[in-house]
């Protein structure tokens, strides 16, 4: 163990109990909270079945967004694909070796990093030079842009220009997985303490941020509802305590 | 008509170009102030007052009450709480809604009009903004932040064309019917709406006509479609053991072009030969209380229908042409006022006036004679809640395909405007959402912008003459806007006023046979007369004859 294994060590435990713990919180609070009354956005599909297939079409092509503004839409594409793949390649440097799916993803998981970049800057020419996006913006929407970037361009200046021990760093992480303390090294380059830096402040500011988009999408009324109401009675709690004590107003109810 | 700034509309490709912005073009303070006799009937916050000049105080703990009405509603409303929590500020939305095309104000942009409740939920309900206000745009709760909410929540038509183009599908509707709920309870309802309310509450509809006036009304009706076309047509009230229930919008009971769709669903009824009635009690298809965001007072609103349809033991629940009673009707009236049990489950509840009329036209039941539409070219609009908030029939995307079916089947000239502001993405007609008043004159003409583009478009190109709705805030509010960008108020029509129109009754009277009618009554008429003088000179004489003796 050396002291930045130590330190980094345990900043990813806290950002990682951060992000599982509060995203939790969060999801837990969507899904307790009832949406009282049906407001899917028609048409809707008539089905459970449907609703999948209308979700899947939002996650996975971005289908409302297409309709919408399709430079934004492929500036988006550019930026999650690119991001997804990268993730996907990061896996490598928690496990020892690699499966025959994950080597054939490696490739495109490096080049993917540059799609992810593109769509960033981007992203962010957008928000300095549409009057409309512009006005909407605050600080922290642009300053999120550019700790995405910072993330992005550290991750690929190491991997195509200034190469780090990468086996040094995927021992550390699997020591940090596997709790074993005398494999908590890190090494002192100053393009992985960046980049690590700025993994661990994004992990944990993602639940208290619009970042939350990713897991509250699901929840949305008006994308996951089926269109039934006038064949199945959709009723929250507190709207059927009205009709159980028969009063019209929720102050006249009894506790 | 009063002078208000016009948008030029130029006919070309039936879209409006994209504004840049404007900051502050719509300004102001709001719609007319509900004061507190109307506001106690809604259960609403009532200790107000009002000084010399005019000006309405908020409730004495204002702030308070607001922030622990948001707590409250975004415990109670996923989507509320959601929405506030997931926008990227992407920009989706901003170019979507007609009101930010018709004015250029920023804060007519769905997602800035959000941001206006967004960034108090984030000073007060989440850590960036409570520790880091200025980083994440929140902002303390002030009177200017209040008076923001009234104005620009009154500029929202609640039409969810927003909605379809978010990623997350975040509505701005939702928003702006939580912030009406906040005011509600401050002090800031909007009089329009709980006045129209408190006169369903105490007579039954909207604009307040009792139980003998509608009677009136109806037997007018009844007279009018004789004369019209020789045949007896009942408009039955209050009818005990009738099979259906008749839920209109009260505008149909004697507004122009509404009234003529009320004659039509008659028609169809009769030729059907469905035992039907209206309701004095439930006299009222519309529910504003799902404008204000109020769930306890369109729930209350709703179950008038209940009462109704068990008062008079009707088996089916049949809604007339309006656009956001039928979003309650088809999207809510189960969860308000469900279970209907006791209705005949071989039809759903409720039902359309589409439902019965398409089905009927299919089957062959109804006598058609399209030509008897030819001086007209008809165009649709969608009307937003029917398009984005409902569903007509069984097959998806029917809110969209019946009412064209129906037009369609009864004329023979038909034309849709340009396809980005029709179906799920029609431009709300700008009246929507409560704000059909005329304190917010100046935001419904602007906000018509879009339609009367997309209307100037195939009227230049394609000779449509006329605009076929199935919505009565969508009728009125045309009939009052378009002769401001140069149509005239008569272009407007219902979609079963076509039908009216059109259909054939049995044993309807032809032209001559109509002339013929009028000229034996006229003869019958005259003769009456002349044995009135007659007897009157007669008796007359036999007078003058007594006082001679």
């Amino acid at each position: 163990m050396n002291a930045l294994g130590l330190i980094y060590g345990v900043i990813f435990w806290a950002a990682t109990i951060a992000i599982v713990a509060g995203v939790a919180y969060k999801i837990r609070l969507y899904w307790t909270i009832p949406a009282p009354l049906k407001i899917p956005t028609m048409p809707a599909p008539r089905t459970k079945g449907g609703v999948v297939f209308r979700m899947f079409k939002e996650v996975a092509f971005f289908h409302s967004l297409f309709r919408s503004d399709k430079l934004l839409w492929l500036f988006a594409i550019l930026f999650h694909y690119g991001l997804a793949l990268v993730l996907i390649r990061h896996s490598r440097y928690f496990m020892e070796g690699m499966g025959g799916v994950l080597l054939f993803l490696q490739p495109f998981g490096k080049y993917a990093a540059f799609a992810m970049i593109i769509g960033l800057i981007a992203l962010l020419a957008r928000r300095f030079m549409i009057d409309r996006v512009r006005y909407i913006s605050a600080p922290s929407d642009f300053l999120m842009l550019v700790l995405l970037l910072v993330i992005g361009i550290s991750g690929a200046l190491m991997t195509f220009v200034s190469h780090v021990d990468v086996t040094a760093v995927n021992s550390f992480f699997i020591s940090l997985r596997t709790f074993n303390f005398s494999g908590w090294n890190l090494p002192g380059d100053p393009l992985v303490i960046f980049h690590l830096t700025a993994v661990a402040f994004l992990m944990i500011i993602f639940p208290i941020s619009k970042l939350m988009h990713a897991p509250g999408v699901f929840f949305s009324p008006t994308r996951n509802q089926v269109d039934d109401s006038r064949e199945k009675r959709h009723i929250a709690p507190w709207a059927a305590e009205l009709d159980k004590q028969g009063v019209d107003y929720l102050h006249e109810l009894k506790k | 008509m009063a002078d208000y700034e016009i948008p030029k509309i130029t006919g070309e490709d039936g879209i409006v170009d994209v504004p840049k912005i404007v900051k502050d073009t719509m300004v102001g303070s709001g719609p007319w102030i509900s004061a507190p006799k109307f506001q106690k009937d809604m259960h609403f916050a009532t200790e107000i007052e009002q000084s010399e000049d005019g000006k309405w105080t908020l409730i004495p703990n204002w702030k308070e009450a607001a922030l622990e009405k948001m707590d409250d509603l975004r415990g109670r409303y996923r989507s509320l709480q959601l929405f506030l929590d997931i926008c990227v500020k992407c920009g989706s939305c901003t170019d979507k809604c007609h009101y930010f095309i018709g004015t250029k104000d920023p804060k007519n942009m769905p997602v800035a009009r959000q941001d206006l409740l967004r960034k108090v939920y984030r000073r007060y309900f989440t850590f960036a903004g409570k520790y880091f206000p200025k980083l994440v745009g929140a902002t303390d709760l002030t009177e200017e932040v209040i008076d923001d909410w009234y104005n620009y929540y009154h500029q929202c038509s609640q039409c969810r064309r927003c909605s379809v183009f978010c990623p997350y599908g975040i509505d701005t509707a939702e928003i702006s019917m939580a912030a009406r709920e906040i005011l509600n309870h401050i002090g800031r309802g909007q009089k329009y709406c709980t006045q129209i309310m408190g006169k369903v509450y105490t007579i039954g509809n909207n604009l307040g006509l009792p139980q003998r006036a509608l009677e009136d009304t109806l037997e007018g009706l009844e007279e009018d479609v004789e004369e019209e076309t020789g045949v007896k047509v009942a408009f039955p009230l209050d009818k005990k053991g009738a099979e259906v229930l008749l839920i209109t919008p009260s505008a149909d009971f004697f507004a122009e072009p509404h009234v003529d769709g009320l004659m039509g669903y008659a028609k169809v009824f009769h030729e059907l030969e469905l035992d039907w009635t209206l309701s004095s009690y439930a006299s009222e298809g519309a529910n504003f209380g799902m404008f204000i965001g109020s769930y306890e007072n369109m729930r209350k609103i709703a179950l008038r229908i209940r009462h109704a349809a068990l008062d008079l033991g009707v088996k089916r629940i049949v809604f007339g042409e309006c656009g956001h009673a039928w979003r309650v009707a088809y999207s809510f009236l189960n969860t308000l006022a469900g279970p209907f049990d006791f209705l005949d489950p071989k039809y759903p509840v409720p039902q359309h006036v589409l439902e019965i009329t398409w089905p009927a036209l299919q089957e062959g039941k109804l006598t058609i004679d399209k030509s008897l539409n030819d001086d007209m070219t008809l165009t649709f609009h969608d009307s937003c809640n029917i398009a984005r908030g409902t569903n007509i029939g069984t097959e998806v995307g029917g809110q969209f395909d019946l009412p064209r079916n129906v037009i369609k089947a009864v004329c023979n000239n038909y034309v849709d405007m340009n396809q980005d502001a029709i179906k799920d993405v029609t431009f709300c007609c700008g009246g929507g959402g409560g704000i059909l008043t005329d304190d917010l004159m100046e935001i419904r003409i602007k906000g018509a912008q879009p339609r009367m583009e997309a209307l100037k478009e195939v009227t230049e190109n394609n000779g449509v003459t006329h605009m076929a709705a199935i919505c009565a805030i969508c009728k009125s509010q045309f009939t009052k806007v378009i002769p401001y960008y140069g149509f005239s108020m008569d272009q407007i029509v219902s979609v079963h006023q076509l039908v009216s129109n059109a259909i054939v009754l049995k044993g309807q009277l032809t032209e001559e046979e109509l002339e013929a009618r009028d000229a034996a009554e006229e003869a019958e008429r005259v003769a009456e007369m002349e044995a009135r003088k007659k007897a009157a000179a007669e008796k007359k004489a036999a007078k003058d004859a007594a006082e001679k003796k």
